[in-house]
């Protein structure tokens, strides 16, 4: 298969699942059980404070008064347009709300990459050349834990410990990486370490089984032959040769350390898309909801489709079918 | 979209770790590292076994009524009459602890077998018919999988309100996709092999060699997803809780406890602990248990 072949294959397979992406989110709207306007409106239309007009307004704006296919048709053509709607809450434009968030949900998820790689590869090669040590133990047992380690549970602990008893990293809050990069790691340190726990204990037992694969080869036991020092073998042939096939495994699912966003972001004050949406569900803001659900999977999607062509154009042995 | 992955990293959130711990080809070595996850599956097991005790005899092992309110005595640490302390409104947080073992195992059996009867019966299709079947089967599925982790569970407990359906209805839906995925791999396995020929030459129906010859072969590799499973729902549920999306007060639910422990954090930080610690034990046990059972059942590591 040519590489042209195989990019335009993966985006013809693609659209398809952008399609039902789209229907997908389009519909969270559809099955709010009851009047999804008067939700939103936060009256029953027999209570005393209706307004029939704000009422019929809003259920026009959300086309709520044209058949189904109809309203999916022109919300999907306003979308394609960057139109996505008038956030309910604000009032304002929540194409704006999104440019505002998007870029503080990136860089937690580019220092929590960061975190995991500092964390998962160190224990993984450590683990892996001394094999049934203790150290292996420690760095396995680090591993079973991250992975059972609810989000949540995690950054409450790390704000007790850090924020409210030692006091050394804020516990909720932001601040800007340009303009205020000290203040940035202070803010970015305990959210990014919650958001690549996980992710870490996967590399780590990933990293680690590959380092040993790696040192029975054939080529490390000829590299020993030749009377090379352990280390160098190590070091210079086994785990560079691991580390390869790590980066791109990292890679391949960096995505995934968005699906843990909506919790951190929401825990520590984290002004990103994900703790938009959340605000957003809180105030029955379907509009901004919606908007935030998509561009979420649309990152996500994107995301894994440039790291899988980079990874076809990098290395041609990996045939991604 | 990750498909082909190398083999020992699965795609699909905390429950599912992708662990090789036996692959050392030195006999000595082989021996302790087939020993080790034996005896973490043990652990895992007695993990799993102790949280169903809990949830079935909950009223007989909880010494107060999870739900009786004593405000004087609220945000109290540990102590002789109330071992884990007592929550914001009073209430013994053992007790709740207990009962809230009931909530995460009802709601985690029932979604797994929720999210698996509709999964598994899609991936068996798919990976049968293969063709147009397949495609549009798989496409739905790459589609459910393009909202990363707890997105989807998050975007469907909203839009269908809160409450025990919508919990369910969330946590199924997100776990379809690895059964489907799961069943169709294995399918495709099987169907290659004489014995689906030969039923298929002797003029067993369809049907027939789907679930008389095929389904009992998958039947292993799916037992590994669905305990690996209960832990991902699990998560999914006690996240939802905690986020204010999944179960109300005044459930007993270790995602809710720590909801609502989490603004008096300075106060009284034990009720932060206990329920955490729940959860993480209930989560560890059955990814131990999960990749114990996928050593005896799945030696080569189906992939998800």
């Amino acid at each position: 298969m040519t590489l042209a072949r195989y990019i335009g294959g993966r985006l013809l397979q693609l659209i398809p699942v952008l399609f039902l992406v789209s229907v997908g989110v389009f519909l969270l709207v559809q099955i709010i059980p009851g009047d999804p306007v008067a939700i939103m409106l936060g009256v029953s239309p027999d209570s005393a404070g209706f307004n029939k007009d704000q009422y019929d307004t809003l259920r026009h704006e959300l086309g709520f008064d044209q058949p189904l296919y109809e309203r999916y048709l022109s919300w999907a053509g306003r979308i394609v347009h960057g139109d996505f709607g008038v956030s309910l809450k604000s009032r304002r434009p929540v194409a704006d709300l999104l440019f505002e968030r998007y870029p503080a949900t990136i860089y937690l998820t580019i220092v929590a990459l960061l975190v995991s790689l500092a964390i998962a590869v160190p224990i993984g090669v450590f683990a892996a050349v001394r094999q049934n040590t203790i150290f292996d133990y420690l760095g396995m047992t680090f591993s079973l834990v991250g992975l059972a380690m609810p989000g949540f549970w995690l950054a409450l602990l790390l704000i007790l410990l850090f924020s409210l008893k030692l006091g050394w990293f804020p516990a909720i809050g932001y601040a800007a990486p340009l303009a205020q990069p000290v203040d940035f790691l202070k803010h970015v340190a305990m959210p990014a370490i919650v958001l690549g726990t996980s992710f870490a204990a996967q590399l780590a037992r990933y990293l680690r089984a590959e380092t040993i694969e790696q040192l029975h080869q054939d080529y490390v036991r000829s590299a020993r032959a030749w009377g090379l020092p352990p280390r160098t073998v190590i070091f210079k042939h086994a785990v560079r040769n691991s580390l390869i096939s790590v980066v791109t495994v990292a890679g391949l699912h960096t995505a995934r350390l968005l699906g843990g966003t909506p919790i951190v972001e929401s825990i520590f004050g984290w002004p990103g898309v994900a703790s938009l949406l959340l605000d957003s569900i809180y105030a029955r803001d379907y509009p901004t909801v919606q908007a935030s659900v998509l561009i979420l999977a649309l990152t996500y999607v994107t995301l894994n489709l440039v790291v899988d062509v980079v990874y076809h154009l990098l290395d041609p042995r990996i045939r991604l079918a | 979209m990750s498909a082909s992955l190398p083999a020992s990293i699965s795609p699909s959130g905390p429950g599912h770790s992708g662990a090789v711990l036996a692959r050392a080809p030195r006999a000595r070595l082989r021996l302790r590292m087939v020993a080790l996850p034996n005896r973490l599956a043990t652990l895992g097991a007695a993990i799993v076994a102790l949280g169903l005790v809990m949830a079935i005899l909950a009223p007989v092992l909880a010494r107060y009524d999870p739900y009786q309110i004593d405000v004087v005595h609220r945000l109290q640490g540990p102590s002789a009459a109330h071992w884990f302390g007592t929550d914001t409104l009073g209430r013994d947080a053992l007790s709740r602890i207990i009962f809230g073992a009931r909530t995460t195992f009802e709601v985690s059996v029932g979604a797994v077998i929720l999210g698996g009867a509709a999964g598994i019966p899609l991936g068996l299709l798919s990976g049968y018919f293969g063709r147009l079947v397949d495609a549009t089967i798989m496409r739905l599925m790459d589609a459910i999988m393009a909202f990363p982790g707890l997105l989807l569970a998050i975007a469907l407990a909203a839009s269908l309100g809160g409450g025990l359906v919508s919990i369910y209805v969330a946590i199924a839906v997100s776990t379809i996709p690895h059964y489907a995925r799961l069943a169709r791999s294995v399918t495709l396995t099987q169907k290659a092999r004489d014995y689906v020929s030969a039923a298929q030459v002797v003029g067993e129906s369809n049907f027939s060699i789907l679930f008389r010859e095929i389904v009992p072969n998958c039947l292993g590799p799916l037992l590994v997803a669905l305990t690996l499973d209960f832990a991902h729902a699990i998560l999914i549920e006690s996240s939802l809780s905690f986020l204010g999306l999944g179960f109300s007060p005044p459930t007993a639910s270790w995602g809710l406890m720590l909801r609502e422990v989490s603004p008096f954090l300075e106060l009284q930080p034990w009720e932060a602990i206990f329920p955490g610690l729940a959860i993480f034990l209930t989560i560890f046990g059955f990814n131990l248990l999960g990749d114990g059972l996928r050593d005896v059942f799945d030696p080569r590591h189906y992939e998800l």
